[in-house]
């Protein structure tokens, strides 16, 4: 293509004239993102009080090597490095993390709160050269599609998780009795909307049905190129809810655990 | 009738700078209603593209008050009017004089897209046969008129001025419309890559705020061909799978 002689240099970082508060919106993204990032590291590096009798904290589901009942298998393993620090939410919560980092939603919010680029629509920039997604590293952006497998994965251990969440083992005979606590309810909320943000993804919708041009030709591809669509129209809202409620469901486990709060048992 | 002013930016590419004007407002009007007035009782001289004065022909493009707008679809009971409302040329492109850019860049830059090539036709009467489902999602990127607005907000093209080497939101529509049509042929993806740039794209989403027509143009077109390209370019098990289809 033809490259453009624009005589008037391009704005410089913030300079823009538009009237409105446009910093508002990057800098709500910058505060939420950060406060998350913070506080999942935290709760990520401390390995305890990560489950409360059925309930385990989806920071750490599925338990594959740890000290809980929840353990798929058992504790930790000798091989792991002695100089290694070791928590169990290691060994999965890369896949979430992959998977949000890489999310075409996210990706715009963050590029523009955390690197300017650009800070907000219309408003200049603080840097001139640019690379994009065109080549390394923001190319490897292009991996959503395989984290989006593992968070499918995990979707369905988060789905064991709040039916696990349901069985109450009674302290004086051992025996499990089925119930339904509050935290049952905070883990079940936690899966419909991490399920709504993960099926609302937009690799999904073109996997399911978006890289064909023909898709009515086949009535299932249909019917799930709309069901991902729909939710995909509200990707935004739900990823911000499930980023929210998944912090959320940790700190209530969490408080449970260390006897800070009470889990109600509704029957 | 209260007034208002509007800081209207007077200049051709060599430079320029804001101007104020004072003018009657009344219930109804828009941006260009108020511009027309200055350039009718203060200003004779003051350039202006527009035609249709319905949002329908994409002329009057400019940016209020730093947001990319048709002027003709602005009301003024949306602004702010106790502070001079702000009216300039559209950044992303050369200055021609006062609120009046060159936008030729873009009919080069269709030129350069593979057209519309569809199959053999499904009957002896050279017709086809299509299911309205697989075709409306391309009506919707039909809705463009192609006033560039989308163009000029986009930070690749407005702040980093790599028109050599990226389309722009308005053509990855323009592409996806053929490339997603259950009739057409042609594959574009290598060079939507390559030569198109979609890859500079980093979704901000200005392009869709900024759409007068309301065309979800990063979901439903700008991503839709990055998918495209990463099956045909990046993605080692879909290349696999194909060579297995054969």
């Amino acid at each position: 293509m033809e490259q453009v002689q624009i005589s008037v240099p391009a704005r410089g970082w913030g300079q823009t004239t538009r009237a409105d508060a446009w910093w508002v919106q990057p800098l709500a993204v910058f505060l939420g993102l950060s406060t998350f990032i913070v506080y999942s590291t935290w709760a990520a590096f401390q390995g305890e009080h990560y489950a409360f009798g059925p309930y385990l904290s989806p920071f750490y589901s599925p338990e594959i090597f740890g000290d809980s009942t929840h353990s798929l298998l058992g504790p930790k393993p000798g091989w792991w490095p002695m100089w290694l620090p070791f928590s169990p939410a290691f060994l999965i919560l890369w896949a979430p993390v992959g998977f949000r980092l890489t999310c075409y939603y996210y990706r715009g919010a963050y590029y523009k709160a955390f690197w300017a680029d650009p800070p907000s629509c219309a408003v200049g920039e603080p840097r001139s050269g640019y690379l994009g997604e065109n080549s390394f590293p923001l190319i490897v952006q292009n991996l959503h599609r395989y984290f989006l497998i593992f968070a499918l994965l995990l979707l369905v251990f988060l789905t064991l998780d709040v039916w696990n969440a349901l069985w109450f083992e009674d302290p004086a005979t051992n025996s499990l009795s089925f119930g339904l606590g509050v935290g049952t309810l905070v883990l079940a909320v936690n899966v419909v909307l991490l399920g709504s943000y993960t099926l609302g993804c937009h690799s999904l919708r073109h996997l399911v049905g978006g890289g064909h041009d023909r898709i009515s030709g086949s009535p299932l591809r249909r019917q799930t190129y709309d069901c991902v669509s729909c939710l995909n129209r509200r990707h935004m809202l739900y990823a911000w809810m499930s980023l929210v409620w998944v912090g959320f469901s940790d700190v209530y486990v969490r408080l449970c655990a260390m006897g800070i709060w009470s889990d109600l048992r509704l029957f | 009738m209260t007034s208002a002013t509007f800081r209207i930016w007077r200049g051709n590419a060599k430079g320029g700078k804001f101007q104020d004007y004072t003018t009657e407002v009344s219930e109804g009007m828009v941006v260009l209603d108020a511009v027309h007035q200055v350039q009718a009782e203060q200003a004779n001289d003051l350039a202006v593209r527009w035609n249709c004065k319905a949002g329908k022909c994409g002329s009057c493009s400019a940016e209020v008050n730093g947001s990319p707008k048709l002027m003709c679809m602005t009301r003024l009971s949306s602004l702010p009017l106790d502070k001079p409302v702000t009216i300039e040329p559209m950044q992303a492109f050369p200055s021609i004089r006062d609120l009046v850019t060159d936008v030729s860049w873009n009919y080069q830059v269709k030129k350069e897209i593979q057209p519309f090539s569809p199959r053999e036709p499904d009957s002896a009467d050279g017709t086809w046969r299509m299911e309205q489902y697989d075709v409306e999602r391309v009506q919707e990127f039909r809705k463009c008129i192609e006033c560039f607005l989308c163009q000029d907000v986009c930070h690749v093209l407005r702040d980093h001025r790599l028109h050599g080497e990226f389309i722009g939101p308005r053509f990855f529509v323009y592409s996806a419309a053929l490339e997603m049509h259950p009739l057409d042929t042609v594959d574009r993806t290598t060079e939507l890559a390559n030569d198109h740039g979609v890859g500079y794209c980093n979704i901000t989403k200005c392009c869709t705020k900024v759409c007068p027509e309301e065309i979800t143009i990063t979901d439903n077109a700008i991503i839709p061909l990055k998918e495209r390209v990463v099956d045909k370019m990046y993605d080692p098990l879909t290349k696999l799978l194909r060579m297995f289809r054969g």
